[in-house]
């Protein structure tokens, strides 16, 4: 760790913002993997089912979000007394509530709604 | 060895005048996490309403029309590129070296300028083709979500250049070494929302 060069107030950071030739050059490679092969999926319709695809890029994505995390925002549950990771765990499940809430909620309401829309068209 | 560490105080995690000579910049990289997280929530909005609203072409052109997936994949590995030699700034800059972490930024800076030309030239090509933000719901939750990754790009990108003056007229001193760690942060965090972004919108919306 090239960071221990520094001397004291360095080390304020706790490692959260170092990282080694090593550690970027395996995050690049894994990434340029992780994003060719969603591309090449849907580029080239190598998988007839939709879902399928669908389910794998999403699969893709959210593995690639963590190598970023790990290799380029040297993520760690120590960095920063864990409060960063507490911070980001808050953030995820904030977010996982969002989407999913909104998708769900709003795919209701179209499902039920739009029927009523049409009946209402069709009423003399 | 439990013991030990209670009785002989060695760590200084709980040293009152340890914290004092932390005081400057100490909690900054935490706090610009935080607000890197607040903006991760602002994404999570646009998300979810280009997920609702995403399918909603009134008529008007669909994803597959648009998208031109080789420009998209083009624009991903300049985004990548650029993530890789902010990271090679880094390096450098931990090394100490002003020259490699200024020429270091510099690429940095040009793969993120080219990110945001092909942005633009696609956006330009959309809005002549007549897919304008008002032509549908799908066009405005996709240009307000791409946009704003775009507009979070270019002020990146003016971050970047004024952390090279700063660095061109002070040196790699230790107030410049935080601001271009809080700017790594910033830059990495631009790339994991891209990831979100070539997924959600334009993979996904070319499979609909």
């Amino acid at each position: 760790m090239s960071a221990h060069d520094h001397t004291g107030h360095d080390h304020a950071h706790g490692g959260a913002a170092h990282g080694s030739l090593k550690g970027y050059l395996i995050g690049f490679f894994l990434s340029v993997i992780l994003t060719a092969i969603p591309f090449w999926l849907v580029m080239d319709g190598v998988i007839d089912n939709k879902q399928a695809t669908a389910v794998i890029i999403m699969a893709f994505a959210a593995v690639q979000i963590v190598v970023h995390m790990i290799f380029f925002l040297h993520m760690n549950p120590a960095s920063e007394g864990g409060w960063s990771m507490l911070a980001l765990i808050f953030t995820v499940i904030l977010v996982v509530i969002v989407l999913s809430g909104s998708l769900w909620v709003m795919y209701h309401l179209n499902a039920n709604m739009m029927p009523g829309l049409h009946e209402m068209r069709e009423m003399p | 060895m439990a013991s030990t560490a209670i009785t002989a105080g060695a760590e200084p995690v709980f040293h009152l005048e340890e914290e004092h000579a932390h005081a400057e910049g100490g909690s900054t990289m935490l706090g610009f996490w935080l607000y890197l997280m607040s903006d991760c929530l602002i994404f999570a909005m646009l998300f979810a309403a280009f997920g609702v609203l995403g399918g909603n072409y009134a008529a008007g052109p669909a994803p597959k029309d648009l998208f031109d997936l080789g420009l998209v994949a083009v624009n991903t590995t300049m985004l990548l590129l650029s993530s890789i030699t902010y990271g090679f700034a880094m390096l450098t800059m931990d090394k100490g070296r002003v020259g490699a972490t200024q020429a270091w930024l510099a690429v940095t800076m040009l793969f993120g300028l080219a990110f945001l030309s092909i942005e633009l030239y696609e956006f330009a090509h959309m809005i002549h083709e007549g897919a304008t933000p008002q032509r549908s719901a799908f066009l405005s939750s996709f240009f307000t979500l791409v946009g704003t990754h775009g507009l979070h790009v270019t002020f990146g990108i003016v971050w970047m250049v004024t952390l090279m003056v700063q660095v061109a007229r002070y040196g790699l001193i230790e107030a410049n070494r935080r601001r271009l760690m809080c700017l790594s942060m910033f830059w990495h965090f631009l790339d994991v929302v891209w990831i979100g972004v070539f997924t959600f919108v334009y993979l996904m919306g070319t499979l609909r």
